[in-house]
């Protein structure tokens, strides 16, 4: 079932690349590619609906994907992330362009081979849940199994364990319309975790959830990626969802997209206004790290010293609000780097300043990439030891 | 003024056709009838009245053979489990009065002759529409045929099945199979292109072939919109029984032309009294049968 991974030069070791899409565009409509053609000249979306009747969905989008990553699309509604996400396993045609995954162009799959794909390696949640209303609850999680030809009985019992890996246990024989919205969404989250998948594409499968639910699930989540190490393409339009679970962030609009980045590049660089406009209503406190608010530089032996003074100290890439206690005495804290050794240090004031987003000009945005790029590994590295996204 | 008038007339008849002739497409159509379609269409025609004769047949002697009894226990236990106590109770009594009536065995010659119409139609007709909702070029092609199906009166093409198939039960059933399909193609079209785009998608998405979409998922989500094509199918297909004995069709149908030909109110009322009753119960049945395939097991839960 594991497909091999060509080794790809521009990849890291650590990092194989999964998904690789490349200028993929997708036009609903039978002038699709007249469609394209206008919009390469310039012409408006609104304008190519006006002349061919073709909706231009998703425009010229490009971005690849590391094995084992959470790689999440956010856009508003209507700006293409369903129709991006239907083009990764194929229930959409692109128009143009070309996906890879692992290697594989599945552009050019078979039909039958594009059964296998989606039998063994890539599966699915979907927005509105698509359960089926005729078949039980259980029936619904081991659709997936029987269409890999899985006995009976073996089926139903993976499903109810997956099932009471998603808080379902004992819901097995009702039928999908007894549960609520949010419990039908964990019946279609438990039908693809059922098939173990190397790929999990999710399209906004925490929409329904209620705010409690929600953090839950996320945290399940990002488990069950840290243990299974799944790739998972994971769609919402909420920003705060985006960055709190992301590995990297792409930004949609309109078909495009705005900005591809690690979440912190997002909120401290926002590509345009139609980005920065969004990242003025998130969280800060939840999605930036705890380095982030370093403004000082300051060498080891003086950060060492502090410590042994009393100072306060804290792994750097722990969201910022875990240090709120921290800097309340006034005093400065010290950062750690994944490695144990300090990194810098902060205190009420920087944090302040950060929270406000009052960062312009300081500098130190540009330190951000290579930071969160060390904490990534550090945090796949040590595993469980990290909570840096509790 | 009254001069005027015939001359005005006289000069627009220049602009009517038929002022220089008729043209004769009544012959035309009853020289290709009958000259060419039916000869060289025959021999195809009588093989498939065997089928259709076959089940008539059978069907018939098997009603009529079951004790009056025990027939009368097994329908009416079938609508108690289809569509409860109330319906059963209703058939039991119509029942006992169609054969206090003394046309119970007409009942039954009906009921099998339009039990094996129904039976064809669903396998034509289920088939015909699961095509048509799989492609939309089968479905260009179907749509107009059943458009003339339902619009051309039955009575129009009696006349050519007689040509065919001669007078007797096979031609009525065949008139009736015409008559009562197109419903079923319809719905069975209908039913399965409204299941929502995204199950199917789901099935497509989870590695199903689109035969196993077919079977997993469309039919079962469209069965009960089948189910009132089926029904609809069996309501046509009793209202032919009039008309089917026209062409020599017994049942019901003969004894309400019996009495019209007769003029006895009495004796074509009994008949009419027959197909309403039957019509009642097996409208119940099977809209309950499409009911519960709508819910599923689920309505216990
Ligand atoms: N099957 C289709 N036929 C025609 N147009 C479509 C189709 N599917 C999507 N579109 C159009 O493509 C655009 C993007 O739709 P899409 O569903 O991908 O948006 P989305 O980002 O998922 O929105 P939401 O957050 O509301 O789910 C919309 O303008 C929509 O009308
Ligand atoms: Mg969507």
């Amino acid at each position: 079932m594991h497909g091999t991974q060509p080794l790809d030069p521009s990849s890291t070791p650590q990092a194989a690349r999964r998904i690789e899409v490349r200028g993929v565009s997708k036009a609903f409509g039978t002038r699709a590619d007249e469609a394209l053609e206008l919009a390469r000249q310039g012409v408006s979306k609104s304008e190519i609906l006006k002349r061919t009747g073709a909706v231009l969905a998703i425009d010229d989008v490009s971005f690849s994907v590391d094995a084992g990553e959470i790689f999440v699309v956010m856009g508003l509604s209507g700006s293409g992330k369903s129709t991006l996400v239907r083009c990764l396993n194929r229930l959409h045609d692109p128009t143009v362009g070309s996906i890879e995954i692992d290697g594989e162009d599945i552009l050019k799959a078979s039909e039958q081979r594009l059964r296998e794909l989606r039998l063994g390696k890539i599966t699915m949640v979907f927005q509105h849940f698509a359960l089926l209303p005729h078949r039980t609850v259980a029936e619904n999680v081991e659709y997936g199994l029987k269409m890999r030809g899985m006995g009976k009985a073996e089926r139903r019992e993976k499903a109810l364990k997956t099932l009471e890996n998603v808080g379902l246990a004992g819901w097995g024989d009702r039928y999908p319309h007894n549960l609520s919205g949010g419990m039908q969404q964990r019946v279609g989250l438990a039908r693809a975790l059922a098939l173990d998948p190397e790929i999990l594409l999710m399209d906004e499968p925490f929409s329904a959830l209620d705010p409690l639910i929600r953090r839950d699930m996320q945290g399940e989540l990002i488990e069950l990626q840290r243990r299974y190490r799944t790739t998972i393409i994971f769609i919402t339009h909420d920003l705060n969802e985006a960055l709190t679970l992301g590995d990297h962030v792409a930004v949609m609009k309109d078909g495009r997209l705005a900005q591809v980045g690690k979440p912190a590049e997002i909120v401290l660089n926002p590509a345009d206004d139609y980005v920065s406009a969004f990242t003025r209503d998130i969280d800060r406190g939840r999605v930036l790290p705890v380095r982030t608010a370093i403004r000082r530089a300051a060498d080891s032996a003086a950060l060492s010293a502090l410590i042994e003074k009393g100072a306060a100290s804290i792994e750097g890439s722990r969201p910022l609000h875990e240090a709120f206690g921290l800097v309340s005495g006034g005093k400065p804290v010290v950062v750690m780097g994944p490695d144990g050794k300090p990194e810098g240090q902060f205190d009420a004031t920087d944090m302040a300043a950060m929270l406000a987003g009052d960062d312009a000009g300081k500098g130190q945005p540009a330190q951000v990439r290579p930071e969160t790029d060390q904490t990534r590994q550090g945090q796949t590295k040590q595993g469980q030891t990290s909570q840096g996204r509790s | 003024m009254s001069d005027s008038m015939n001359a005005l007339r006289a000069a627009t008849d220049l602009a009517r056709p038929s002022h220089y002739g008729e043209l004769p497409l009544d012959d035309w159509i009853q020289a290709v009838v009958k000259d060419w379609l039916v000869p060289v269409l025959r021999p195809f025609f009588r093989m498939l009245q065997m089928p259709i004769q076959m089940l008539l047949d059978n069907l018939q002697a098997l009603l009529l053979a079951i004790p009056f009894a025990v027939l009368l226990i097994v329908i009416v236990l079938g609508a108690w489990r289809a569509a409860g106590r109330g319906v059963a109770i209703f058939t039991l009594v119509s029942l006992l009065l169609l054969d206090w009536i003394g046309i119970w065995r007409e009942t039954m010659i009906t009921l099998a002759m339009i039990l094996t119409a129904v039976v064809f139609c669903i396998i034509v007709g289920i088939p015909a529409g699961i095509l048509a909702a799989r492609s939309d070029r089968a479905a260009a092609v179907i749509r107009p045929i059943l458009d003339v199906m339902q619009t051309i009166p039955s009575f129009v093409y009696l006349v050519p099945i007689v040509m065919l198939f001669g007078v007797g039960m096979v031609p009525a059933v065949i008139a009736t199979i015409i008559f009562a399909l197109p419903p079923l193609v319809r719905l069975t079209n209908l039913g399965i292109r409204q299941v929502q785009e995204e199950l199917v998608e789901a099935g497509r998405a989870f590695g199903s072939t689109s035969r196993q979409i077919l079977w997993e998922i469309q039919l079962p989500l469209a069965l009960r919109t089948i189910m009132t094509g089926v029904n609809q199918t069996l309501m046509l297909a009793l209202s032919m029984a009039v008309i089917g004995a026209l062409i020599g069709a017994g049942g019901l149908g003969l004894i309400v032309n019996t009495g019209l030909g007769r003029l006895d109110v009495g004796y074509a009322s009994v008949g009419g009294l027959g197909i309403v009753l039957m019509a009642i119960i097996l409208d119940r049945v099977t809209q309950a049968l499409g009911e519960t395939g709508k819910d599923g097991k689920g309505a216990g839960g």
